[in-house]
Order: C-alpha cells, then sequence, then structure tokens
C-alpha cells in the first residue's frame, strides 16, 4: 500500500504546483518534469508497484484520493478560477465514467457524449427557470432526461455495429446543435442562464465566510461533484466487478460468443447505454449550474470526441486511468493558455499517436481482479 | 404547385444529389477494397475545397488568367493533392491499422478528420468563418417562367455526371478496374493472381479522395462559400447515402445519393418548419434510416457487414 499512499501524496503535491504557477516558463517545465517523472518511475518499475497496491487496496486508497483532492481544493479555498477548473474535471469524470460503461465494458459508441452532458445542462437551466423543484431532484431528473432522449437512439443503436452505430451517435450529436440552435425556446445560439443551486436556504452562489476567512462558493459545488463522483466511481466499479461487468466485457470482446453462452445482447446493450447517459446527464446538470450558463457551442461534436479522446488516453475500461486522463486533458490547456486554441488539434494528434503506438491507452485496464490480493 | 418553382427545386435537389453521390461512391470505394469506413473523408472533402481557393488566391495574385483556365488549374490542384492525401492516409493511418481491431480503424479516421478541419480552421488565414469561393463559371441563365435555368447549374450537372461516368467506365471496363474488383471481391485470391494489393488500396485510395475534391469544387462553386465544418455535414450524409444504396455498390451510391437528395428537398418543401430545420431534418433522416434499413434499400449477397 506503501507506493500508492507515497503516488498519491506526491500527486497532490505536484498538482497543487501546477495550479499554483502562473508563469507559462514554469508551467511548461512542470510539464516536462512530470513526463521525465513518469518515464523515469516506469523505468524503474514503480508505475508497476504502485498499480499493484492500488489493485490490492483500492478501497483504502481510494478514500486516500478523495482527501487528496480535498486538499488541492482546500489550499486553493478563495481562488475562484482553480476551484472552477477542479469541478469541471471532477465532473468530466463523472461524464467520461458514463462512456466508459458503454464503450469501455459494452462496446456501444457514443460519439455525442456532449450531447448528452447538454441535455442535462438544458434541462436544469429550464427546471430552475420555470419551476421550484429541489436541486438534487434536478440533477436526477437531467440525468433521466438524458437516458430518455437516449433511449431515442437504442433502436437504430440496436440494429447496427461499428461503424454504422457510429455514424448514429455522429449524426444524433449533430442533430442536437442544429436544434438548440434554431430553437428559440431554448435561447438559440445564445443559450439560456442557468440559475444556481440552493439547498434548504444554503445558495450555492454565495461566498462562505467562517470567521475571518472567505471561502470561495465554489467550494460547495466542489463538495457536492466530489460526492458525486465517489458515487459514481463506486457504482461504476461494483458494476465492473459483477456479473453485470462479467456480461458487458464478455458482450465486448465477442457479441456471437455471447449469444451462445445465453447473454441477452439487447438488455445489457441498453442497460450499458441508459446508465451511461445517465451519469453524463446528471454531470451535466449539476455542470449547467456550476457555469450559470448553457449554449450550443458548448456542446459540439468536437467536445464528444474530446470525451472519447479522454476515454482512449486514459485506457478504456480503467477508471483510474480516466481520473488521470481528465486531470491531464481538461487542466493543462487551461494552464498553457498558448495551447488553448489548438485544443482540439492536439488531442486529435495525441489519439492517432496513442492508436498506433500504444492502442490500450495510457493506463491499460489491468485483469479482472476477483479477490482483493489475488494475482492471476 | 407552380411548374416553374417544381422544376427550380428539382434542379436543386439534382445538384445536392450530385454532391452527395459523388461523396458516397469514395465511400463505397474505401468500403469495397478494405471493408472500413474512411470517416475522415468529408473533411478531405474541405481540404480539397480549400486547396482549390488557396490556388486562385495564388494565381490571381501572379497575375490569374481567364476564369476558365483558373478553374481548371484549381481543379487540376485540389484532386491531385487530395488523391495524395488519401494515399497518404491509406499507406500510414489505415494499413498498418489492418490487424488491429476494426473500431482503431473507425477511431483513428475520426480523429484525423478532427485533425484536418482543425488545421483549416486554425492555419488558413481566418479559417474560422466562411469564405467566399470565386464564381468562375459562366452566370448566363434562362428564364422560362418562375424557372431559372442557370448555365453554371448545367456545368456542373454535366460534369458531376461525366466524373462518375468516368470512374464507372474505370472500375467496369479496364484492367485496373478490374484489379480494384478483384481486390473488393476477395483480397487473398486477387494476390494470389499477381494482384499488387497495396498498390491497389492506394489507387482506390487516390480516386476516392480526388472524387471528394471534385465535390468540394462544385460545392463551393454552387454555394459560393465554403467552411471548415462543411465535409462533416457532407460526410456524415455521404455516407448515410453510401448505405442507403448498399455498401460497396457504386449505383447504390450514386442512388441514395440523388435518394437522400429528393428526401431532403421533399422535406423541405413539404414540412412549413423545415426551412429552419434543414439539418436537423437531414440527421433526424439519417437516424430514422439507420434503424429502418441499416443495410440499406439494395440489399447485399453478403450480410455480414452491419
Amino acid at each position: 500500500m506503501l507506493p500508492g499512499i507515497i503516488a498519491l501524496a506526491l500527486a497532490t503535491i505536484y498538482l497543487c504546483a501546477l495550479l499554483a504557477v502562473e508563469r507559462q516558463l514554469f508551467i511548461i517545465g512542470l510539464l516536462v518534469l512530470a513526463v521525465v517523472a513518469v518515464l523515469g518511475a516506469h523505468w524503474m518499475g514503480w508505475l508497476a508497484a504502485i498499480g499493484r497496491s492500488f489493485a490490492d487496496r483500492e478501497g483504502a486508497l481510494g478514500v486516500l484520493a478523495i482527501v487528496a483532492v480535498g486538499a488541492v481544493a482546500a489550499s486553493f479555498h478563495d481562488n475562484h478560477f482553480v476551484l472552477l477548473l477542479i469541478v469541471t474535471v471532477l465532473l468530466y469524470t463523472v461524464a467520461t465514467l458514463g462512456l466508459n460503461m458503454q464503450f469501455g465494458y459494452a462496446g456501444v459508441l457514443n460519439f455525442a457524449g456532449a450531447s448528452f452532458f447538454g441535455i442535462g445542462a438544458y434541462t436544469s437551466a429550464v427546471l430552475n427557470a420555470h419551476t421550484t423543484a429541489p436541486p438534487l431532484l434536478v440533477l436526477l431528473i437531467g440525468g433521466l432526461t438524458a437516458a430518455l432522449i437516449g433511449s431515442l437512439l437504442l433502436w437504430p443503436v440496436l440494429r447496427t455495429r461499428g461503424h454504422y452505430a457510429a455514424l448514429v451517435t455522429i449524426a444524433f450529436a449533430l442533430l442536437l446543435k442544429a436544434f438548440l440552435e434554431v430553437n428559440d425556446v431554448l435561447g438559440g445560439p445564445q443559450g439560456l442562464q442557468v440559475k444556481g443551486m440552493t439547498i434548504g436556504g444554503w445558495s450555492f452562489n454565495d461566498n462562505i465566510e467562517l470567521g475571518n476567512v472567505e471561502l470561495s462558493f465554489y467550494l460547495s459545488y466542489f463538495v457536492l461533484s466530489l460526492a458525486l463522483l465517489a458515487g459514481a466511481f463506486i457504482l461504476v466499479r461494483r458494476l465492473e466487478r459483477s456479473w453485470i461487468g462479467l456480461n458487458l466485457d464478455a458482450l465486448r470482446l465477442d457479441e456471437t460468443a455471447a449469444i451462445c453462452f445465453g447473454l441477452n445482447i439487447a438488455r445489457w446493450k441498453i442497460t450499458a447505454f441508459t446508465l451511461g447517459n445517465f451519469l453524463i446527464g446528471i454531470a451535466g446538470a449539476l455542470f449547467g449550474m456550476v457555469g450559470g450558463f448553457v449554449a450550443p457551442n458548448n456542446y459540439t461534436f468536437a467536445d464528444s470526441l474530446i470525451l472519447v479522446s479522454i476515454l482512449l488516453l486514459g485506457g478504456a475500461g480503467n477508471p483510474w486511468g480516466l481520473a488521470v486522463a481528465t486531470v491531464i486533458v481538461i487542466v493543462v490547456p487551461e494552464k498553457l493558455q498558448t495551447i488553448q486554441e489548438y485544443r482540439f488539434l492536439l488531442y486529435a494528434v495525441l489519439v492517432i499517436a496513442v492508436l498506433l503506438f500504444r492502442p490500450e491507452g495510457l493506463l491499460p485496464r489491468p485483469a479482472r481482479n476477483y479477490f482483493p490480493g489475488w494475482r492471476p | 404547385m407552380d411548374p416553374g418553382l417544381l422544376a427550380q427545386y428539382v434542379m436543386n435537389g439534382l445538384m445536392v444529389g450530385m454532391t452527395y453521390a459523388l461523396v458516397a461512391v469514395g465511400f463505397t470505394l474505401f468500403f469495397g477494397v478494405l471493408d472500413i469506413i474512411q470517416f475522415s473523408h468529408g473533411d478531405v472533402l474541405t481540404v480539397g475545397a480549400f486547396a482549390a481557393l488557396l490556388t486562385f488566391v495564388g494565381l490571381r495574385s501572379a497575375g490569374g488568367g481567364a476564369g476558365a483556365i483558373l478553374l481548371l488549374a484549381m481543379i487540376i490542384v485540389a484532386i491531385f493533392a487530395m488523391a495524395a492525401l488519401g494515399m497518404l492516409i491509406a499507406r500510414y493511418l489505415v494499413l498498418p491499422l489492418r490487424t488491429a481491431p476494426a473500431l482503431n480503424t473507425l477511431l483513428i479516421t475520426l480523429m484525423l478528420g478532427t485533425v484536418l478541419r482543425e488545421s483549416v480552421r486554425l492555419f488558413y488565414p481566418q479559417g474560422a468563418n466562411p469564405k467566399p469561393f470565386p464564381a468562375l463559371l459562366p452566370s448566363n441563365s434562362l428564364s422560362l417562367g418562375n424557372f431559372n435555368l442557370r448555365l453554371d447549374n448545367v456545368i456542373m450537372l454535366t460534369a458531376g455526371a461525366l466524373v462518375i461516368a468516368g470512374v464507372e467506365f474505370l472500375l467496369n471496363r479496364t484492367k485496373l478496374g478490374l484489379a480494384i474488383r478483384a481486390v473488393a471481391q476477395d483480397e487473398e485470391t486477387a494476390r494470389t493472381m499477381g494482384i499488387n494489393f497495396v498498390a491497389i488500396v492506394l489507387i482506390a485510395f487516390a480516386i476516392g479522395s480526388g472524387l471528394a475534391a471534385f465535390a468540394g469544387i462544385m460545392n463551393g462553386l454552387y454555394y459560393n462559400e465554403i467552411n471548415f465544418g462543411m465535409g462533416l455535414y457532407l460526410g456524415i450524409i455521404g455516407f448515410a447515402a453510401a448505405i442507403i444504396g448498399g455498401l460497396g455498390s457504386i449505383y447504390g451510391a450514386i442512388l441514395g445519393g440523388f435518394l437522400f437528395a429528393a428526401l431532403q428537398t421533399i422535406g423541405t418543401v413539404a414540412l412549413p418548419f423545415a426551412s429552419a430545420y434543414k439539418d436537423v431534418f437531414a440527421f433526424a433522416v439519417v437516424i430514422i434510416f439507420m434503424a429502418w434499413r441499416p443495410t440499406g434499400l439494395i440489399q447485399e449477397k453478403i450480410s455480414e457487414r452491419v
């Protein structure tokens, strides 16, 4: 367990440093340092040791990871920008976990991830503006709406495979953006304002004052996002380890064989696709409230491809890898302003390189771990 | 309906359908030789159109010449450049992944499409904005009642038909076409018959990508405007058209292209809200069609394709 603790501690310190530094030159230096350090650790065999300790004591290290993220957030307690960035990373991780259900486990392609994220955000915009539904219920409804609209795609997605299913979801991504742009009720190209969250009279959009210390209002959202991520992570991990996960793996690896073993293909595809969209929708609904604003241009096909890039970079099927990849994909362009404009291009090139040279992703999914401490 | 207006719609539908058909033929060619879908095909079209525009700008600043010569130069440069690009894609991205899962080819071409699209947006001067495309064809027109028969449209339709007929001739009447069809039918047997598999794949990609460049120029001349996102749209619809006709058949692709254009035109005319929701309607048709007939209208002999 020790290597895992050390790795988490180092990652925490590193993230604090990266988020605190403003000078572009230092940021580049820090990024180079990270690449060198990771390569070095790999060469020394430390990465494998870290992976083993995570496999053996996942629960304890998971709690520590939550503490670590909390520590990073606490050290930026009055910095709106950094906290917003952290919340974005947390919610995008939830969304990619949803995508991971569909693509990483069941093998159902979804190139409209950002669209379902957007459906969640638009749902919270509309519900907060026109109803007095409690915010946590709004989050739930956001997820359900995404799942429901996603189920419209089920028929074509179930009838097709591979390239054809990809075409269906891409067409849906383009359709939804075109629809949002011309629909006046939903604000057209300008989008909508989203009212912030209020739970039990506690408005999430007011700064918090503790004695003399003023805390950023994003901290409330941070706590909620972290709770959401922890819940989603546990859910996905539990599902993966259960017989449901086994069924989904069988489905992805060989459909014909799965049918021969009596698996109901349609049922498991529907489960994975709907559950994935549900998670993406919840994350989107909360993200809408955090940002306070939704517009069609934030949920384009290019953004969906960013989500897919995170999945492929991190290693499809490995939730820990996804978390790392999300940090890289979201934080680096925000800190390194020069590449912000080029991020779609950059990540596309990066993914091509990964597919050519390391198709299983940066942190490949380890072999299924049936019992803690069990080695195949 | 007024016959003149109807003729106008038919003309528009034919023009759009010709573009779709040209794109769909490319998809069908790639699918034929390698059983893959080249998802960056639409973006190759965009790059082709921008290459033509760049040629135009370059030639005009160098002194220029008559419109027809300029256009010819644009077409030649764009087609050859895109043919080369298509061969590069096949050689370095598609062929190396032959043994990997088909999914990886899909993802890699999808990401390549993003690279091409973003490169145009970022590196072409003010590439994020729509660019005016020069109207180089004669703009004479013949008025028949409400119908305005434009000479440039007639020229483009004829040129498109000639190009498609040329590809058809190449595939069905020449030795090269025989080799392409042999590879499409059975790669192993084709190899044992002494056909250079890699060369045939590269040639098929060159032809398909050249067609995309031509379609891109046609699209630019028709709308007098090009933008970096047009290929994504045309690629999705072209792919859908290729599926409608049954992937792998060149006639099917042409049929699918015109059928899709007809459906779109009818939708625009018949549904009152459809003009604002034009794109929504087009993509909804794609999705519904995929649900209804995932293997296309013309059923294939081998059905292990979906």
